[in-house]
């Protein structure tokens, strides 16, 4: 049990489904989601697939109220308001890490949330033991390799015990071997009951991690189906083509 | 040319004397100088340090106007802080009730007003620099704006430290605005820039160059213990 449940009301904490609702994101005059209308249950691992530039990371962006919505609407089902309270956390592509120890990294999340100190010690070790982090607990964050400053990154996303993670394409920077540890630890993560919602443009990481699948292209919603039925019997062309290796063009 | 070569042999001859005599004289001076200038840097970076994460980091009304003066406040002539602060302290100024006129309390606050504006606008720049990278992370993790430029400032610290000793430079070396309001009295106002006016003045070029020999190498052993601090922090930190 990874969950002590030692962070108040975590388990009353539902959030999901996440509805989105004829979602619009447009800047300087591009639209790049447009009409984007889904619900995202809580079950494992929902990842947002597509090629560059279909809208995944700020679709992402959006559900962690990171984007003014243009139109629509993206509702968790909680009336718990981000950023004061713990049940989400997300997690950049590319690690900013605080100058300071990789524990320092930790305790500094927690207290940015209303978190009883003397919890700190166990829910940080707690994460440092699940994240396989604990041999560099006293080490500058900054001088870890690649993979490890990405393990400290959701490490601590992890340390708050959140109900959602979400994640953006968290091993797009990381080598072969740092990618295994990165989805390795994802399933972890999921399997504790943490809901995680990811993007990628890898193929063979949404089939590895993903139970459904969120296709975008070009902004718009393409396919949105469970992952087995997205890989075996794709509904779209473009699907079809992405699955097969293809390059997407436009309309 | 022989001349002057033969004048700086002789005034480092007596410079190195004058410091293995510890000759208290000598040592009131340097000793007044550095009091004077570290307050002075203290203080000022107690100010500048916050004033410039804020100008960086929050927007108001009359922002672009405060950011346009306190850079061209990193300019400012010596003589001209000196002179404003003397009439603000004199006896018939708004401050002259407290009496500071003349004494070390004085020439801090001239050597404060001279170098916050340099703290506060090398703090705003490298904040600025730094809030790009950790915005919208440090957002995420759920940081208020507060606690952002808190962040901000700790995780720049040797960054920072940069502004803080080029203000330390230039408040050691600084004569017009101590002159002005410290008056360089013996034994009370009196420190090393000062002392070397009053030297040369006096025709005592020995002792002047003396005394520049010894604010040269105050200044070279406070750059450089600065920057192998700043060296080894950077090796562990990045």
């Amino acid at each position: 049990m990874l969950h002590t449940n030692i962070i108040a009301n975590m388990n009353e904490v539902n959030a999901l489904p996440l509805q989105v609702k004829n979602l619009q994101i447009t800047k300087n005059g591009n639209v790049l989601l447009k009409d984007v209308t889904l619900s995202i249950e809580s079950n494992n691992v929902t990842v947002i697939l597509g090629p560059n530039g279909a809208g995944k990371s700020l679709l992402l962006r959006c559900a962690h109220g990171l984007e003014n919505l243009s139109k629509g609407s993206l509702m968790w089902n909680t009336n718990i308001p981000q950023p004061q309270q713990s049940w989400r956390a997300y997690i950049f592509q590319k690690p900013v890490l605080l100058r300071r120890s990789v524990r320092a990294n930790l305790e500094y999340v927690l207290s940015l949330h209303s978190i009883n100190k003397a919890n700190y010690a166990s829910l940080i070790d707690a994460a440092l033991k699940n994240t396989g982090l604990g041999q560099l607990a006293d080490r500058n964050a900054r001088v870890l390799s690649g993979g490890e400053q990405q393990r400290l990154n959701i490490a601590r996303a992890w340390v708050l015990q959140p109900r959602v993670i979400l994640l953006d394409e968290p091993t797009a920077e990381l080598d072969p071997n740092g990618t295994a540890g990165i989805e390795r630890l994802i399933m972890t993560i999921a399997q504790e009951g943490t809901k995680i919602i990811m993007s990628t443009h890898d193929l063979g990481q949404a089939h590895r991690l993903a139970n459904d699948i969120v296709f975008l292209h070009q902004g718009r919603l393409i396919e949105r189906t469970p992952a087995q039925s997205f890989f075996e019997q794709p509904q779209t062309k473009m699907a079809q083509d992405f699955i097969a290796g293809k390059l997407l063009n436009g309309e | 040319m022989v001349f002057v070569l033969n004048d700086f042999s002789q005034a480092f001859s007596k410079a190195i004397q004058l410091i293995f005599q510890l000759d208290p004289a000598l040592l009131e001076i340097i000793g007044l100088s550095l009091r004077v200038s570290i307050t002075a840097v203290l203080i000022a970076s107690l100010i500048g340090l916050p004033l410039g994460a804020a100008l960086a980091l929050y927007k108001f009304y009359g922002r672009g106007i405060i950011v346009a003066l306190l850079n061209a406040f990193m300019g400012l002539p010596p003589v001209v802080v000196g002179l404003v602060v003397y009439l603000i302290l004199s006896r018939s100024g708004p401050l002259g009730v407290l009496g500071l006129l003349f004494t070390p309390t004085a020439m801090i606050i001239a050597q404060v007003c001279l170098i916050t504006p340099i703290i506060a606008a090398l703090t705003r720049q490298t904040i600025l620099d730094a809030n790009v990278e950790y915005h919208e992370q440090l957002r995420a993790l759920g940081a208020k704006a507060s606690r952002m430029m808190k962040t901000l400032l700790w995780e720049t610290r040797f960054s920072l430290m940069t502004g803080v000793f080029a203000g330390f430079g230039r408040a050691i070396a600084e004569v017009g605005a101590v002159l002005i309001v410290g008056g360089n009295i013996n034994h009370a106002t009196r420190v090393m820039t000062t002392a070397i006016a009053l030297e040369t003045r006096k025709g005592d070029i020995e002792l002047a160059l003396a005394l520049g020999i010894i604010l040269i190498t105050i200044s070279l052993i406070v750059t450089s213990l600065v920057m192998s601090a700043k060296h080894a922090a950077y090796q562990y930190h990045s």
